[in-house]
Formats: C-alpha cells, structure tokens, sequence
C-alpha cells in the first residue's frame, strides 16, 4: 500500500512570504475584542444565571410598546419570535419562504444533544461542555458552551411539550443514541427526521402567536438590508417576493436567524435558497463576521455524479458504523468495485486511525478522502469519491439486520443514484455542509452593532472550529427559546418611552433608496449569462482553493480568480424578467452578488489563518503523521472583520481562554 | 435522452396563461425532474426568455416546498414521492411530459408552476399548535409515553406540507393534511388539553377547502404516506368534541 505522501511542518519560502505581502494590501489588524472569559475563581457552570440576575427587565405592560424584528423561521427564528411573542412584545417575523415550517431546519436527520446526562454512562454537564469546546478544537468560546449544555435540557422538555414527538424507550422514557464522534448516548431523536419534527413544532408555535396577535408573519419576504441610525440597529429593508416591492419596517431591535452560508459552494448538503444575503449585507453596515474560513465538510454526502446535480444529498452518518471505507490502492483502477481483490484494497481510514477506524470525526475522515481522491485512487465515473462497503457487515449479521438499520438511507441512495447498495458498495464524498463562522457577537448574542441580535447558523458561538453531530439544532433552539428572549429585552429595556424609527427618517429612505438602486444595478448589467452560471464556477472554485484542505499559494490563487468572476459577473449578468412581479433570477442574483464577496472573506480568512485546526486544513501545517497542527500561540482567538469603506478588511480578534477544558491536542489513533 | 416539456406559463395571478412547448435535449435518466427545469431555465435565459417559475428548496423530499402536476398527477408518475424526487427515468426517450401547477380553486397560481398554498397554514393557525409558553414544559420523562404510541404520532406528524392531497382531491379537501395533524397532536400527552378545542377549530377551518367524499386519490400521491385512517381520524376528533362539549 503507498501512503500518501506528505510535507511535514512548515517549511519557510518565498511563497509565504508572497502571502504575506498580499495579505498585508488587504487587511489590516484592529483591536481585541472583548470576548466572555469564564472566571477562573467562580463555578463555570452558574455564569449563565449569574448573567440572567444581571439583565435588565422589561415589565410585562411596557413590553406591547416595543417591536422586535426577527428574521427566519427556522428553529432559531421561529423560537425566538414565539418567545418574544409570548412574553408580549410585537414581533414582525420574516422568512422568504411560503410558510415558515419550510425553512432549511426541516431536513436535519440525525438528532439534537442534550446534557440531560439520565443514563449511567457517565455523561454530565461538564462532560458535555468538554466534548463541545474539544470537538471544536478550542476555537469556539468556552462560556458559550456552558450555557448550550444547561439550556438543552429545558429544550427537549418544551419541544415535546410542543409536538415533537421523540423516540421513546419500551418503558415509555425518552430514548437517546450516540452520535458523531462522542461515547455517551445523549442525542435525542425522531426517527430521521429529527430536524422536521423540532421545526413543524417551532413553526406551529409561532402560528398560535400569529393567531394570538403578537407576532405579524411576513412570508415570501427578504431581507435585502439593514437600517442603522445612532449607531444602533432600527430595521431592515425588506423585498415583498410576489410583487417586487421594496419597503422599510423599523424597530427597537432586529435579530437575525437566517441560517448558514455551506451554500457559497453551490453543491452543498444545504436547501437550494439557503443564502448568507442578510448577515452580509449586516456586515457592510458594520457587522463583523467571524471566522468565514470554517465550514465543516460532510464525509458521507452522495458523490456530484452528473453535472447538472443541483446539490449533494447527505446520507447519515450513523452508516459509517457498519460500513467499511475504501478505494483501490492502483490509482485509476478501471475494475468494477466487486471484482477488485481484498488485497488490493486500502482501507484507509482503519489503516491510519486504528482506535477509531471508519468512526473518526468528520473533519478527519473528509480530509482523508480527498487525499486520497487527489492522489488519483478516487472511483466512479468522475472519479471523485470513495467507497462506503456493507459486504462485510451483510456477511456477519445478514441482510435483514441491515435493512432493519438503514434500509430507509439504502432506498434514498437507490433513489438518487440508480445504484444498489446492497450488492455494490456506496459512494460518498466530502460535502460543504455547516458553516461554524457567521456574524460575530458576543454572550449575550448581541453583534458588534448595537441592538442586532444573531442566532443559530447564522452566528458563530458554539461549535469552534468543527461541529461535533447533533449540537447545531441544539445551538439554533437554545439561542431561540432560551437565550434571546432573555437578551433583547435587556437591550430594550435601555430604550423605554423611544419610539420606532419614522419612516421618512433620512437613515431610512437612505437604505430604501440604496437597496432599490441595488436591485436596479444587478438589472441593468444586461449582460450574457444568468446569475447560477456564475454560482455554478464559485462553487467549484471554492471547493478546489478553499475546501477540505488549503494552502497559502491555493488560497492566493483563489482570491484572484473570485475577483476575476465577480468583475465578469458585473460585466456580464444577465437578469431575464421583470423587476416589478415574482421573479426568481432577481432573487439569485443579488445572492449571488453577496457570494461573490463572501467567497473573497473565506479566502481572505483562511489565508490569514495560518495555523490548521478542526475543518481548516492548511497543508504547511500538519504533523509528520498528516495531522492537522494547531497554533495555540499564535491562533488561539476568533476572527472578527470589519469590512472597511473601501472594500479592505480589518481583522480584530477575541482571545479565548480555555479554564474548565484544558488546551489538548485532538487524536483519534 | 430528449424530451417535449409542455409548460403552463402564467405571468402573475390575474393574468391568462397557456401551454408552451420547449424541446430538451442531452439529459439523462438519473436527472431529477426539477433538475430538467433547471438545465432548460439555463438554456432560455441564455437565449434571452425568461426562465420558467418553480419553487423548491431541499431537493431531498422534506421541505414541502416543491409540486407540480406531470401528466396530470400531482408530484409526478411515481406514487408517493415529491416532484424533487421524481426521476426522468420515469419516461421514455422521446415522451413529451406535460408540466402545470398544483390545481386547485384553493391555490392561486403565483406564477408559472408557483402557488400559494397558505390556505394549510391557515388551518394550523387555527388550533394546530400546542398552547405551552417556553419555559413551562414539565420534565418531558415525567409522563412515560408508550413506544407504539410514540411511533403512532410520528407517522402522523411525517406530512410535509406540500399541499398535493388537495391537488388530487376532486373536491379539494384538505381533510388528509388536517386529520394527519389532529391524530399527530391527539397522541402527544400535553397536547390533549385542547383536543377538543383544536378538533372544532381546524375541522371549521378546513371548511375552507372542499368536503371529503373519500375518493382516496390523496394518499397515493402523499409523499410522506399519510393513510385513509387519517380523515376517518378527523371525523372521528370532531365527533368525540360534539358529543364530549369539552375542550379536551
Ligand atoms: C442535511 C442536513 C442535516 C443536518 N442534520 C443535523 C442533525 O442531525 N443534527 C444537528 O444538530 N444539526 C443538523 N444539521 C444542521 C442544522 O440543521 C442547522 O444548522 C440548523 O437547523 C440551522 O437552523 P437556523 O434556525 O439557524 O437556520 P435555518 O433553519 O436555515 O433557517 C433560516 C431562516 O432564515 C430565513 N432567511 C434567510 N435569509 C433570509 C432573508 N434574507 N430574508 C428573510 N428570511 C431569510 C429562511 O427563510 C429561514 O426561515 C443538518 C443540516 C443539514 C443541511
Ligand atoms: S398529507 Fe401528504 S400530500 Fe398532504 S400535505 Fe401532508 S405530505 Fe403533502
Ligand atoms: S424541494 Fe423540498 S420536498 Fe421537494
């Protein structure tokens, strides 16, 4: 068996130094942040209620004087809003789909964590606190982690208190199963369709508040802008879909859950409208956006096997139990999978990583099989995934018990692949799927613009810098329900006897006018190509410059080539239809308009990152053994842009101290 | 393979629309349905037309947000499956497939294959929710709930909201939407404080749509299998309101 070969650590160039001279011409470095440090002389587990007692109150009969924007539907945005509503503040909800139960929050499969700890498997809060801060390979922020563990339990009680009907035991107890790279058994579930059930309940509970009065839902509405006026956030400027008309809402404060950006790469495990348009045109006002470079890729994602896939369809990874992963050791070999021998066969991933075999965690087993799909020993027909084998398992437990585990995902793969994977093994590759940057903000959810709010995907607390399973429905549901309705009203409670920003006030018919000369820009290109033809290149671009794994030289190139694209695309767009009326392609294009500059901030971000860790992969940075290596000297912040008047980037950064978990370095041999 | 897609174009709600015929070539049977569509929709704006309007989101069956009859069927030949999971090799080389709308009195055409399907959640706003503030929820393993009757809720909670009951319904019931939600909720513990509320409401919001006559056309083009038993389900949480006059 060949091993892949491997530079070993960094070895000092004029590549680098080329870098540096780039990096330099675009960006410059600004302050620290004031991050959330857990005090080292109090109990890391009451920060959170210590935070609570501190927040200032709104009383209920002030609470109808204030408005609060909140954007999404999903599992963050339709719990806040219902909260909010709840508790009786006017809440305007926006989504741009038809109904708030569609948002992307509806296909999560596999489950959502909670440190309910009711098993004897020695699972606790501080357990579950230092897989999350050691799962995101210290890069997430440590109090954030204590507060995701505490809240999860009041979590699972209310969504089933609220419809979602989890699994239960034979006893009648809430049933749970491991999952993604943890040894204790604390992931809630309904069936595959976890994310669904959480999602329907949510968005039937902002129903009975659109019923009840306090929340005023907007459907088939995007946010295409923010209003800032006095240096705090005041509204948003919204684009009715149906009609094309452009309109300002104000309000004492916005939030924003508008989901993750995987989307950038065009075939992503995410919905199709899934965009990062609102946390990035927030960013131009003046939010900062933290770590972009980190999106976790899904090593069990259905290979792009033509080229008009519109998306890459992630099969779960609970088949990675049983299932054996491989690829021939003779690069190129043209022979069907059944008829290549055992012995000419590398399972690599059992080879390499003997403790956890097919099980290591997704940033490791994804990176491994892209090494091994550029080193040429990739299969199928574009030779760009590797093999997920069940004969083993089929020979020792029998068809039957396989079936019985994963006959629904069996199906789904036959479905979209025309394949059986009962008799010839899957193939799977690396897909993007979550996005672990987003805007920044800090404890209390707030970003570095006064009065906007951000949760779930859409920000960037928890998960560091690789995701573990099952906490990304967590994050989204506790930021929902249970941290934002305690932090707006702090916020608003600064604001009492303030009225909502006027409608003719010039910081408002300053964003309408610059948002409907937006929408008029993209329309007057006139040129060539549709907006998803660009979408289409950015994609594959990003997934060669700025994926699985990166480097400085790739990501240098990768800057140039998105500027060479977004200057086409402002040259050569063509939007077909008319402004005024439902039109889809204006709906495209401004999107892709914003991932033509977030793909440059990704770039940019991984570039400047120069140290690997969890899903950012800089090949200068690996261990003799291909390991990832972490610069805890150098690299043990978040980076926060600002995004200056001129294009340029300033990096700011919020350290992070690590009290209760210990730095370490992750390994899975 | 080639294929006649047959389109309905329909600029906006108020306007007349009609058939239009646009030859495809060079896609292959492991296309998905709106992945024709959106290789054609490439094809028109590069020759200057405007692309054809369809909603999708996932493209993996869970969303809800795709549908659009072919060859007069909702969703598509494949019984039980969304249009985002329908496979081009359903047809033969050569077929010409007809493409409309969801029809329904109760769904306006938006534009093109786009429609407006708010009259479900209409319904769901009428009582289809649980009235549990945040934050109020008992231990959710202080009240054991049976694994059958866990599994029972589920089945019923699997409707994806895509609204092609109602397009093959020959009156336009949503009475398979609505029974699927009432039984859903009925089985969940804190969810039967309201029963019998929430069965009165719903089923008078549901009025909304057409009357049920059980044809049974809705649970074979249902993707997520929503059975019969589901509408005997409705009728049977209205009955039990009227005679019980209880709101549980
Ligand atoms: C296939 C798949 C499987 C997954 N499985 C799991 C799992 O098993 N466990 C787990 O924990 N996590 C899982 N995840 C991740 C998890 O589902 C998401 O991170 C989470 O649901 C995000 O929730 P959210 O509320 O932040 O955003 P979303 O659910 O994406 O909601 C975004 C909302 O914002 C709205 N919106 C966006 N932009 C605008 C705008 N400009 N104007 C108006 N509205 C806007 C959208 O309409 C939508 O309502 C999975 C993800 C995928 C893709
Ligand atoms: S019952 Fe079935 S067909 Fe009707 S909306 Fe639900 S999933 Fe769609
Ligand atoms: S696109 Fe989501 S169900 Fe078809």
């Amino acid at each position: 068996m060949t091993p892949v070969p491997h530079a070993t650590s960094t070895a000092p160039g004029t590549a680098i130094a080329d870098t540096a001279a780039l990096l330099d011409d675009l960006r410059a470095i600004g302050e620290d942040l004031p991050g959330f440090d857990l005090p080292a002389d109090r109990d890391p587990a009451k920060v959170w209620s210590e935070r609570k007692l501190d927040y200032r109150l709104v009383s209920p009969l002030n609470r109808r004087k204030f408005t609060v924007i909140v954007v999404g539907t999903g599992l963050a945005g339709a719990g806040c809003a219902a909260a909010l509503g709840e508790l009786g503040y006017r809440v305007e909800a926006f989504t741009f789909h038809d109904a708030p139960r569609r948002a992307h929050s509806v296909a999560a499969q596999g489950g959502i964590n909670a440190a309910r700890a009711r098993k004897v498997d020695n699972d606790s809060l501080a357990r579950f606190v230092k897989d999350t801060v050691k799962g995101g390979d210290f890069r997430g922020r440590e109090a954030d982690a204590w507060r995701l563990g505490e809240e999860s339990i009041r979590v699972i009680d209310h969504m089933e208190a609220i419809g979602a009907p989890f699994a239960r035991e034979y006893g009648g107890q809430l049933a749970t199963r491991s999952f993604g790279g943890v040894q204790v058994s604390r992931t809630y579930y309904t069936r595959g369709q976890t994310g669904q059930q959480l999602q329907v309940a949510a968005s039937q509970a902002l129903l009975r508040q659109v019923a009840a009065g306090t929340v005023t839902l907007h459907t088939r509405s995007e946010m295409l802008d923010l209003i800032v006026s006095d240096g705090r956030a005041q509204g948003i400027v919204v684009r009715d879909l149906l009609t094309g008309r452009i309109r300002p809402v104000t309000a004492h404060a916005v939030v924003l859950a508008t989901g993750g950006y995987g989307n950038v790469y065009f075939k992503s495990t995410l919905a199709k409208n899934s965009n990062v348009t609102a946390a990035f045109r927030a960013h131009r006002r003046g939010a900062h956006f933290a770590n972009p470079c980190l999106i976790q890729f899904h090593p069990t994602a259905l290979p792009v096997s033509s080229p008009w896939q519109s998306k890459t369809i992630l099969m779960s990874e609970s088949l990675r139990n049983d299932g054996r992963i491989w690829v021939p050791v003779e690069p190129g070999d043209p022979r069907p999978a059944n008829d290549i021998p055992e012995a000419e066969r590398d399972y690599y991933l059992e080879r390499r990583y003997p403790a956890f075999g097919n099980l290591t965690p997704r940033d490791v087993a994804s990176r491994a099989a892209r090494d091994e799909i550029v080193a040429g020993r990739g299969v199928g027909p574009l030779k760009n995934s590797v093999y997920l084998d069940f004969a083993d398992a089929i020979a020792r437990v029998g068809k039957k018990v396989i079936t019985e585990r994963y006959g629904n995902l069996f199906e789904m793969y036959t479905d979209a692949t025309g394949e059986d994977p009962y008799t010839e093994p899957m193939r799977i590759a690396p897909g993007a799927h979550f996005a672990m940057g987003g805007l920044w903000s800090d404890y209390d959810l707030m970003t570095s613009i006064p009065g906007l709010f951000v949760g779930g995907e859409a920000g960037w607390g928890y998960h560091g810098a690789n995701r573990l399973g099952a906490n990304s429905l967590l994050s989204a549901c506790v930021d929902g329900w249970f941290t934002l309705p305690f932090s707006v009203p702090n916020h608003l409670a600064t604001l009492l006897g303030s009225d909502r920003l006027a409608l003719d006030d010039p910081a408002v018919t300053e964003a309408v006018r610059r948002t409907e000369d937006g929408v008029r820009a993209l329309l007057e290109i006139g040129g060539s190509q549709g907006p998803d033809r660009f979408h289409r290149r950015l994609g594959e671009l990003l997934y060669d410059k700025c994926g699985v794994s990166r480097s400085g030289p790739e990501l240098a190139a990768g800057i140039e080539q998105v500027r060479a694209i977004r200057e086409e695309f402002w040259s050569d767009l063509r939007v077909e239809g008319r402004p005024d009326g439902f039109n889809q392609e204006i709906e495209r294009a401004g999107r892709v308009a914003d991932y033509l500059d977030m793909a440059e901030l990704m770039c940019l971000d991984a570039l400047d990152r120069d140290e690997s860790c969890g899903a950012h992969f800089r090949t200068e940075h690996q261990t003799p053994q291909g390991e990832a290596q972490r610069d805890d000297v150098h690299w043990r912040f978040a980076s926060a842009w600002e995004r200056m008047a001129d294009g340029r980037y300033r990096r700011h950064q919020e350290p992070l101290n690590f009290v209760s978990v210990p730095l370490q370095t992750r390994d899975y041999r | 393979m080639k294929l006649t897609l047959k389109i309905w174009r329909q600029d906006a709600t108020d306007s007349a629309g009609g058939f239009v015929e646009y030859p495809l070539e060079e896609v292959g049977p492991e296309f998905s349905l709106l992945e024709a569509l959106d290789k054609l929709n490439d094809e028109l704006v590069a020759d200057g037309r405007e692309p054809v309007a369809f909603d999708s989101d996932c493209r993996e069956g869970v969303c809800g947000s795709c549908g659009i009859t072919v060859d007069g069927r909702p969703h598509g030949p494949v019984a039980n499956t969304p249009s985002c999971r329908q496979h081009l090799r359903s047809f033969d080389d050569g077929a010409t497939v007809r493409l409309e709308p969801f029809r329904s009195a109760h769904y306006p055409v938006v534009k093109d294959l786009v429609v407006d399907r708010d009259g479900l959640d209409r319904i769901i706003g009428a009582g289809g929710y649980v009235s549990v503030d945040a934050g109020t929820a008992p231990d959710a393993d202080s009240h054991p709930v049976t694994h059958e009757q866990a599994e029972y809720a589920l089945d019923m909670a699997a409707c994806i909201g895509c609204g092609a009951c109602v397009a093959a319904c020959p009156n336009g019931s949503a009475n398979l939407f609505t029974g699927a939600k009432l039984l859903h909720l009925s089985t969940t513990s804190q969810a039967r404080t309201e029963r019998g509320t929430r069965a009165r409401e719903m089923a008078a919001a549901s009025e909304e749509f057409g009357p049920c006559s059980l044809y049974g056309e809705c649970v074979e083009v249902c993707p997520a299998g929503i059975p019969l038993s589901a509408i005997a389900g409705l009728n049977r949480e209205r009955l039990r309101e009227v005679f019980r006059r209880r709101a549980n």
